[in-house]
């Protein structure tokens, strides 16, 4: 599951910082039927979260009313030099990961 | 009696450029891209380009690039390796040189593929094939659309004329009948736009997915009720060059956000 995130790369201590994050995944509601009328399975990320040098920052319970390819915007204040961390899983059991580095002058 | 000839050439010659310029059903300093017709948030989707989420698809494509394939293990990149793509895409569809045979960018990257690369040609709307065109085409981003419609293109181009203006299905429409003759108006909830193929593999709202133009042709004849042709046909490929030179001088704009 390909992932983009964007995070300043430099910060001040204090400063509030915009993180967005856009995961490739289809997000499938379960509510759609194939070709031949079979109920296709739900299949949507249900879980993500985002860690700050360990710390949780952020956590979202997604639903199926989100859109494919989710599209995720929060602010969180930076505190120390590190990693945010992104972890999600969806309804198959699939993992994704992707982190980022940040430095925190001041 | 040479310099009559060559006069009556250069006659022919601007007669004929005179009748192309009169055939534009849009005048060029009319035309819109499709983002024209856009509501402002799908507009800014589009001009994000952390968030516009046709970049996952350009991103992978970048990967592709570079990642050997086939028997002889050769990737995009080895034979393009110091050489920019910019302005590539603009130019497609395209006579090919070596046989004289129209294609487009999908067309032109599997011909790489299995002619140079011996690897299996990649499927119509695969994520990979999706992904290669989608990077090549941003490489033009804000590049004018010229397509060459001279030599043996001509013929290409009058059989997608052609096509354009067939009507067809149990609506009896052509394409002119929305994107020449109503466009800025409403259907239902949305806007007829102009019909250009600018913005393409493009993110559409309604397949929640990347797309190729061809895939957009088949909504739009399925839409009006017509039979859809399948992925790789001739009509499709000379209808895209016909749309291509109707854009003429429009700025690419892939990887396109559309409702």
């Amino acid at each position: 599951m390909p992932a983009r995130i964007q995070i300043p790369r430099e910060a001040r201590r204090g400063e509030v910082i915009e993180v967005r994050i856009l995961i490739q995944h289809p997000m499938e509601t379960g509510y759609r039927h194939d070709d031949v009328g079979h109920l296709i399975k739900r299949n949507i990320i249900k879980v993500l979260s985002c860690r700050y040098n360990g710390v949780e920052v952020f956590r979202a319970d997604l639903s199926s009313g989100i859109a494919a390819n989710p599209y995720v915007q929060f602010y969180t204040v930076a505190e120390a030099s590190g990693n945010l961390e992104f972890t999600w899983v969806d309804d198959e059991g699939q993992q994704g990961a992707e982190r980022q580095a940040i430095a925190v002058k001041g | 009696m040479r310099r009559a000839r060559a006069w009556l050439a250069l006659a022919a010659v601007l007669a004929a450029c005179t009748a192309l310029a009169q055939e534009r059903a849009i005048p060029p300093g009319e035309l819109k891209s499709g983002s024209a017709f856009l509501g402002s948030d799908l507009r800014a989707l589009q001009n994000d380009d952390f968030a516009n989420p046709g970049m996952l698809w350009v991103e992978r494509g970048e990967k592709l690039w570079s990642e050997p394939a086939g028997k002889k293990t050769l990737a995009c990149a080895s034979c393009h390796k110091d050489q920019s793509m910019r302005g590539v895409a603009a130019s497609y569809p395209k006579i090919d040189k070596a046989n004289g045979k129209l294609l487009n960018l999908e067309r032109r990257i599997n011909q790489c593929r299995t002619e140079r690369m011996v690897a299996e040609p990649l499927r119509y709307e695969s994520e990979e094939l999706l992904a290669l065109t989608a990077y090549l085409a941003r490489q033009s981003l804000g590049v004018p659309i010229a397509a060459r419609i001279d030599g043996a293109a001509r013929a290409h181009f009058e059989t997608g004329r052609a096509a354009y203006h067939l009507r067809r299905g149990q609506m009896n429409l052509s394409c002119a009948h929305c994107h020449d003759a109503q466009w800025g108006k409403r259907l239902l909830s949305e806007t007829i736009s102009q019909g250009h193929p600018i913005a393409y593999p493009a993110y559409r709202m309604e397949w929640q997915t990347m797309g190729s133009l061809e895939r957009r042709l088949r909504a739009c004849l399925s839409g009006i009720r017509a039979e859809m042709l399948p992925y790789g046909s001739q009509e499709y490929l000379d209808l895209e060059l016909f749309l291509a030179w109707r854009a003429q001088g429009l700025p690419i704009e892939t990887p396109g956000v559309r409702r």
